[in-house]
């Protein structure tokens, strides 16, 4: 199918970017909330753990709405590859949903249902690694791609569970947990700051593991995205790529090591995952279903393309500013003394 | 015997959809309390506004926080087990949940930081901003998710293009026939079903005495306003069945047990409708009345069950019993604010312990009644997903197995049976301490500054460091 023009205008690809943001926004903010929750575990006594939650309590349940936005858009946008991936996914979707629910309630319940305590706060902390775990089975699943008979999957329930996409899930769990402890480096101070990159600095390492061995195994085992990085001259366009990674890198390691950083940790965590985003983005490209089906192929009809662009190009950017205002309301740092209750 | 994936499939989204729903049921008319109340004390500053607003925002925290987490399982859902629905109405269904997404959800969530958080943080006309648009938020949610349900139960403005459903008008799809009745009458009832929760907690804190000024105000605020809405439901109710038995006609049938088609047509108050039969047993009916409330006319006839195929024959014993449950808690509803309202005369109404004992006991009925509504009309549209065009049983993912759905459905069977009684509990205990402590929590506001910091934070254990 070639791609569907109205008024010259290509209206998947204009989707393909703004799903492409979605989904990008959401692994970020929910990404470092969740982070967060996966470092709660680490924390040293009540004290530091009521801070460490306090420093995402006003954000994350805003932040885990861009997951609806990420998955009504994919299903809005490219309903086909919404039907085949999600029946693939069955397990780790439900066991993320599961967890999110025990994490989500957990930041009222830790504090009210205070003889229970430590039950929510494994909740909390539990449900954070296994919603991210799982959400790291849903990407290596996706990336290794789905047995379908045209537009229909057709494997087993279980065929996300490989080596691959447990791998994608274990390097998604040092991911978050590295935002996790940037986002606490900036909102905390003293010795929990130091705690929080310490943890940053072990995390880290963690993060560098788990990009080379990802970028390593996809280029071995998945035929077309090695060829879409090593065939000329595709090779001298994308070498900048993997060169400022590592650049991004060295600064992280760097800032996570002055006592005096706040904002670097988390900074240089986001440009982290923004440059394996773009490396996702160009290993994948032009496919919606990896292997199978493009962006093209999978795409809704333009009526419903048009229908919901149009209410999106008014209401995404009120959106991002007022999601902006209120993380300005909060800003500064936290303080153990006010609950966010 | 086998597992089926499609019954369990459909048991599952009954069970995630079903504790969701009560949710929203709770916050929509919530949130609008909640607004009102604070809109109230900027316009006259009594500080009793500000204590039963800065209550219920507590409680709202809570029901919200778990409206999120079991909300976020139900897009989901049509992707896992629904994928075959998902694929064919996405080009109609996809914008108008996603509509619902981007415009009410964030709304309620970006600001609802700010209501339950930022007191302290934002001037005081900020916060009521912040309420207004939290309640608008639930409002635009509800709005859009009813007109998908609607779109499913009354299709229209749509042409199907390779065996998929196409829009070819929008306005005909979001307003569609029975959208407007099933709006009005689901905001309506989440407007009632939070007035008996809040007519519940205020007549205890009146029985307990040490909050008495703030119950007897959200009392008697909610005992007039449910005066006019339960009214304006019985009248909403009746409109949408109306609507019914013009667009949904076997669905009507299945309510009202007419397996026959009978002119004049008798209304069956109570019978056991036996579907292999198709009689009901045990019937009693009042002749000639299901014409005059269907009809509006003396002779008019309504379409039994005969008059479709067996095949699309929804199971009615569901509906019929699910819409006699709702009806007769709307009864119960009404008898109970006339005559709360009744004993305002000579200023009996906060005095009768009696009267109070009983409405304490209200709080559980907007939320049998919209549980059984909603048993009504999504059984009573069976065996459709979109009526007439496409059938549940080919709306199911065909790569499921009955145990894969098995699995799944245990797991969200153990997650709710852990956090709805937590959650009970929860804010039963935030309604045990009542509105004061909830001043003291939050800190009084002068000028959208504390007055004094606040310290309500899990006690350190002895020797652990304060950092």
């Amino acid at each position: 199918m070639t791609p569907t023009l109205t008024l010259g205008v290509d209206f998947v690809l204009i989707w393909t970017m703004i799903l492409g943001v979605g989904v990008f926004f959401y692994v970020l903010l929910d990404g470092f909330d969740l982070g967060v929750g996966i470092l709660f575990g680490f924390a040293p006594d009540t004290a530091a753990r009521n801070l460490v939650m306090n420093a995402i309590a006003p954000v994350w349940d805003g932040n885990e709405t861009w997951l609806v936005l990420g998955s009504m858009g994919l299903l809005a946008a490219f309903p086909v590859a919404f039907a085949i991936i999600m029946p693939a996914v069955y397990f780790p979707i439900a066991l993320m949903l599961l967890s999110l629910i025990f994490r989500g309630v957990s930041f009222e319940f830790r504090y009210r249902d205070s003889e229970h305590r430590g039950f929510w706060d494994h909740g909390f902390n539990y449900g954070s690694l296994l919603a991210t775990f799982m959400q790291g089975i849903v990407l290596g699943a996706f990336v290794q791609g789905f047995t379908t008979d045209g537009t229909v999957f057709t494997g087993s329930s279980l065929d996300c569970f490989t080596p691959f996409s447990v791998l994608v899930g274990i390097c998604l769990v040092f991911g978050y947990a590295l935002l996790g402890a940037g986002w606490l480096v900036l909102k905390t101070e003293g010795t929990m700051q130091s705690w929080a990159r310490a943890l940053g600095r072990k995390t880290f390492l963690g993060v560098c593991v788990a990009i080379l061995l990802v970028s390593i195994w996809t280029t071995v085992a998945f035929a077309d995205i090695r060829s879409r990085w090593f065939s000329w001259p595709d090779i001298a366009l994308l070498t900048p790529v993997p060169i400022v990674t590592a650049a991004v890198a060295w600064l992280e390691w760097r800032t996570l090591n002055r006592a005096d950083s706040e904002a670097g940790p988390f900074i240089g965590a986001v440009a982290l995952f923004a440059l394996s985003y773009l490396g996702l983005g160009i290993s994948l490209f032009p496919y919606v279903v990896p292997h199978r089906l493009t962006l093209w192929q999978a795409a809704s009809n333009p009526s419903a393309q048009v229908f919901l662009l149009i209410g999106t190009m008014f209401l995404l950017p009120v959106i991002l500013m007022y999601t902006g205002w209120s993380y300005w309301v909060f800003r500064g740092k936290v303080r153990a003394d006010v609950g966010y209750h | 015997m086998a597992l089926d994936p499609l019954i369990l499939s459909r048991l599952q989204f009954f069970w995630v959809i079903g504790w969701h729903i009560l949710l929203p049921a709770f916050t929509i008319g919530l949130a609008s309390f909640i607004a009102a109340m604070e809109g109230a004390y900027i316009v006259t500053g009594r500080e009793v506004l500000f204590r039963i607003s800065s209550f219920w925002i507590k409680i709202f925290s809570v029901a919200f926080g778990m409206g999120v987490v079991s909300g976020i399982v139900m897009p989901f859902q049509f992707g896992t087990n629904w994928s075959r629905y998902s694929a064919d109405t996405a080009n109609i269904l996809a914008p108008l949940f996603a509509y619902e997404g981007i415009v009410a959800f964030f709304l309620e969530a970006a600001f609802l930081g700010v209501l339950l958080f930022g007191r302290k943080l934002v001037p005081r006309w900020a916060h009521f901003v912040a309420a207004l648009m939290v309640a608008l938020g639930t409002l635009f949610s509800a709005f859009w998710i009813l007109s998908a349900n609607s779109w499913m139960q009354t299709p229209q403005g749509y042409e199907i293009v390779d065996g998929r459903f196409v829009a070819v008008d929008w306005f005909a799809v979001v307003f569609n026939p029975s959208f407007p009745f099933r709006f009005a009458h689901m905001v309506c009832a989440a407007y009632i079903t939070t007035g008996f929760v809040v007519l519940s907690v205020g007549a205890w804190l009146i029985r307990k005495g040490q909050f008495a000024e703030e119950g007897r105000l959200m009392f008697s605020i909610t005992l007039w306003l449910l005066l006019f809405l339960v009214p304006l439901q019985i009248f909403l109710g009746d409109q949408h069945g109306l609507n019914t038995l013009e667009h949904q006609p076997a669905k009507l049938a299945a309510i009202e047990g007419d397996f026959r088609t009978e002119t004049p047509t008798p209304l069956n108050l109570f019978a056991i409708p036996d579907q292999n039969t198709a009689t009901d047993r045990f019937a009693i009916a009042i002749p000639r009345l299901g014409s005059i409330i269907l009809t509006h006319s003396w002779n008019g006839t309504v379409k039994g069950l005969d008059q479709f195929p067996r095949q699309d024959w929804p199971p009615v014993i569901f509906p019929f019993f699910a819409f006699r449950i709702m009806v007769g808690v709307g009864m119960l509803m009404l008898a109970l604010v006339i005559w709360g309202n009744w004993m305002r005369r000579g200023d009996r109404l906060f005095r009768s312990a009696r009267l109070l004992r009983l409405f304490e006991f209200t709080a559980p009925l907007g939320f049998i009644a919209v549980i059984a509504g909603w048993i009504t009309t999504e059984t009573g549209r069976q065996p459709w997903t979109v009526y007439g065009l496409l059938r549940t049983a080919d709306s199911v993912s065909p790569s499921l197995t009955g145990s894969d759905v098995l699995l799944s459905l245990v797991g969200y069977i153990i997650a709710y049976a852990i956090i709805y009684p937590a959650g009970w509990i929860v804010m039963s205990r935030i309604v045990r301490r009542g509105p004061e402590a909830m001043v003291a929590e939050d800190g009084a506001v002068e000028a959208g500054r504390p007055r004094h910091p606040v310290t309500e934070l899990p006690a350190l254990r002895p020797g652990e460091a304060t950092q």
